[in-house]
């Protein structure tokens, strides 16, 4: 390789891989994006069309009252996702945030499983008084209290 | 008063900083009737220095006697604070941190104006020109958006505390040290941008850069080992990366400034890549700003928000817009002119760091890609994270090729080199590598990236010291040294997060008091649980007896912590150190029955992450000490023939 090429074409050759690499790097991000980028969802769209059962996706949405149950293993949570207009149950193993209790917002991590249980890996709850996880921000804090009120009555 | 006085030394910076612009300006044009104005270039940055820390120095003030009257205070601390968290609440916040930014900066400007002599006098000009021109912007954001000494009337009784996580010591130093390093590459950004305005892209003006990059990476290094460190036992979650957008954003200038510090010494000691180093230079502090604008203009949590309150974000929008844009068009326009470095071919030491440069960029184009994602997503009201799935796999593509050529990069010559002279301590890297694959692979089938990165670990660990091999150790530049020890750090840090994602065991149990837990070569007992206090939290203490394969037990005390301003739970974990790793306990909720929950991890080799991350960070703190020390006796040599002249001149004419 280092002999018989010009150091012209050679530094032209550099250019080239460096080039190629870039772009490469350029598209395999965006390919890679597009196939594991992990979506948002709220209980009313992943009862409508739920993503396969090895898809990471987020669910948001309101903790139901009276949902929250633990197993006799102490360690893993039952509890109800809503949003007024659909109701996904969850399953939870870990230590649950301070934070996380009945009618107030959450967003739990994890997958779909095929029996229509949300399995979650991690949940984020409030961290205080002013705090939203990002996703629940979306909507209005009435469209929020409206839909906490809808679960609730 | 003493607020206002803060106020006023800013303003005066601004001032002096516009002084400075127009100075530099005139310095550049480098016209004798403008000499004079030219000359307060220097005094302008110095004297801008000091007023900036004064101001900083205001508003430390401020909080440590906790000024209810001034907004900034009562919206961030509280008088029942200890001390150092008040004083570190100064820049836990938007405005402080800012001003600590603009602070660094004036300082960074002032050093540069009182030290430098090497530049030729109108690059000088133009850097300080453009030091100003970027500091004039940051000063403008400050006063016109964010006034830190902004007066709150009538002052409240009390004010609203600090968040609790980030009452902690590693907040104290953890802001500071990444504002060093950031705003150390803007010194880098304002010499190229000199540089590029006079065409003098050369060696000299590479190495008068070098120090400044090579202090930034080293700051930014420890400031990202430092907020590694700090989430991992704050967060109470046991990971120590989570591809966060702030993690990211400073990872991005580094992955730049990594980048950068190679093709500056490519461009130093060979004069090649001459236009590439330079366009890093302007890339390198746009991450930075970049940086700063996710982290401070609230667009991270969401773009919503962002749209809230949009004067701050659009602003910092704006100041990027200018500044990036035109350092692109500048590079756009003179990029021309910058006459071709001399040649290399592929197989050379110069070919090896191109590689490494192209490979950095690559990731760095990665990280940038996934952070920005999700913003030009719910742009579309898509919603969606990006998180470990893609950049694991997808940065790891070319990490890899990345660390097999930083094994074997340091051996080739420079200009040009031949395979077969390095053939055979290749093919010995390459066996090793083998065997450990391998051994690794059959004693324990552990997923293909840790494998990958173990047996990598141990090829870097072994190629880094191959540069030392027939030296004499006591005669060699401190610079060659900094470079091995940097290089050794990365096969450490490789080798502690590839260990920790292939054998970390967990264990999360609900136990009863005397109840056993056993997680990998640990027993656990519950010994107890009591309530205890702090000076403004309360906390469940978990009292957890420990033994390491039966021996000794030692006593751990997990808490979760609940502090009353603002109202917020924390997770304390306990940590036992190992040389061989570190078992990690936290204690969580009590259920119904009265049991509590309790989260065991052992995580082999973990801390090595972090020695490594601190050998990195040596190893650039040794490369620095080596350049300045020959900056210093060429500096004194120079001096010494200068008088020795003097001494002539006079001697003839006596």
């Amino acid at each position: 390789m280092t002999t018989g090429i010009k150091p012209k074409h050679q530094r032209l050759v550099l250019l080239v891989i460096a080039l190629v690499a870039l772009l490469g790097a350029g598209l395999l991000a965006a390919w890679a994006l597009r196939n594991q980028a992990n979506y948002f969802y709220l209980p009313q769209e992943i009862v409508a069309d739920a993503p396969a059962p090895d898809e990471a996706v987020r669910l948001g949405g309101m903790v139901e009252t009276g949902s929250i149950r633990t197993d006799a293993d102490g360690i893993t949570v039952h509890f109800i996702v809503g949003d007024g207009a659909a109701r996904v149950p969850v399953r939870f193993t870990g230590i649950v945030p301070a934070l996380f209790v009945e009618d107030s917002g959450v967003v739990a991590e994890g997958s779909m499983g095929t029996d229509g249980t949300f399995i979650a890996s991690n949940l984020l709850a409030k961290h205080d008084e002013n705090y939203m996880p990002s996703e629940l921000e979306g909507m209005s804090r009435e469209e929020v209290r409206e839909q906490v009120e809808a679960t609730v009555l | 008063m003493i607020a206002e006085l803060g106020l006023v030394a800013l303003w005066l910076c601004a001032a002096l900083a516009g002084l400075q612009l127009v100075a530099g300006i005139a310095g550049l044009q480098g016209s004798a009737g403008l000499a004079g104005l030219a000359m307060l270039a220097r005094p302008a940055a110095l004297v801008q220095a000091l007023l900036c820390a004064l101001s900083f120095g205001v508003l430390l003030y401020l909080f440590a006697v906790t000024d209810l009257s001034v907004n900034l205070v009562a919206m961030n601390s509280h008088s029942d604070k200890p001390m150092i968290f008040k004083l570190s609440g100064s820049f836990g916040n938007h405005e402080g941190s800012m001003l600590l930014w603009v602070t660094v900066m004036a300082l960074a400007g002032g050093l540069i104006a009182a030290l430098e002599r090497r530049l030729p006098e109108r690059t000088m000009m133009a850097t300080l020109g453009a030091q100003a021109f970027v500091a004039l912007g940051f000063y403008a954001f400050l006063l016109l958006s964010s006034n830190p000494f902004e007066r709150l009337s009538p002052a409240p009784a009390q004010g609203n505390g600090l968040n609790p996580l980030l009452q902690d010591i590693g907040l104290a130093f953890h802001p500071p040290t990444l504002y060093f390093g950031y705003v150390g590459l803007s010194v880098a950004f304002s010499i190229v941008v000199g540089a590029l305005l006079t065409r003098q892209v050369t060696p000299e003006f590479a190495r008068v850069m070098r120090p400044w990059i090579l202090g930034a990476w080293v700051l930014l290094t420890i400031g990202i080992v430092a907020g590694s460190y700090w989430a991992y036992y704050e967060l109470g979650w046991g990971g120590w990366w989570f591809w966060d957008p702030v993690e990211n954003a400073a990872l991005m200038p580094w992955l730049a400034a990594t980048a950068l510090l190679h093709s500056a010494s490519v461009l130093a000691s060979r004069d090649a890549l001459r236009a590439w180093t330079v366009l890093l230079g302007v890339i390198a502090f746009s991450m930075s700003m970049l940086g700063t604008f996710l982290v401070r203009s609230g667009i991270l949590t969401s773009v919503h928000a962002f749209a809230v309150d949009p004067e701050r974000g659009s602003f910092i929008l704006a100041l990027l817009t200018i500044y990036i844009g035109g350092a692109l068009v500048l590079f756009a326009l003179r990029a021309g002119t910058v006459a071709e470095g001399e040649r290399f071919t592929v197989m050379s030491r110069e070919g090896a760091l191109v590689v490494n440069n192209v490979a950095l960029s690559a990731i760095l184009g990665i990280v940038l890609l996934g952070t920005l994602y999700p913003l030009l997503t719910e742009a579309f009201d898509v919603r969606v994270s990006v998180g470990p799935p893609y950049f694991n796999p997808v940065s790891a593509i070319f990490v890899l090729p990345m660390l097999v050529v930083l094994a074997v990069g340091p051996l080739l010559h420079w200009r040009r080199d031949s395979f077969a002279r390095i053939r055979p301590m290749f093919l010995a890297l390459v066996g090793l590598g083998a065997v450990v694959l391998l051994g690794v692979w059959l004693w324990s089938g552990i997923a293909i990236l840790p494998l990958l990165g173990i047996t990598l670990a141990a090829m870097v660990a072994v190629g880094s010291l191959l540069p030392l091999r027939g030296r004499n150790l006591r005669r060699m530049p401190l610079a060659v040294w900094g470079m091995v020890i940097a290089h050794f750090g990365v096969a450490v840090a490789l080798f502690g997060m590839a260990a920790d994602t292939a054998y970390q065991q967990e264990r999360l149990v609900a136990a009863n008091v005397g109840d056993i837990i056993e997680v990998g070569p640990w027993t656990g007992t519950l010994a107890g649980v009591v309530p205890v206090s702090g000076p403004n939290w309360q906390s469940i203490e978990a009292s957890l007896a420990v033994s390491y394969k039966g021996g000794e037990p030692i006593m751990t005390h997990p808490q979760a912590r609940a502090f009353w301003s603002p109202p917020t739970e924390t997770s304390e974990v306990a940590l036992v150190t190992r040389w061989n790793g570190q078992l990690y306990a936290a204690l969580g909720n009590q259920a119904e029955d009265g049991r509590w929950q309790v989260r065991l991890w052992w995580k082999p080799f973990v801390t090595w992450i972090w020695y490594g991350g601190l050998l990195i960070a040596l190893g650039g703190a040794i490369a620095l000490m080596g350049r300045l020390s020959v900056d210093l006796r060429r500096r004194w040599a120079q001096r010494k023939i200068a008088d020795r002249k003097v001494d002539q001149a006079e001697r003839a004419a006596g």
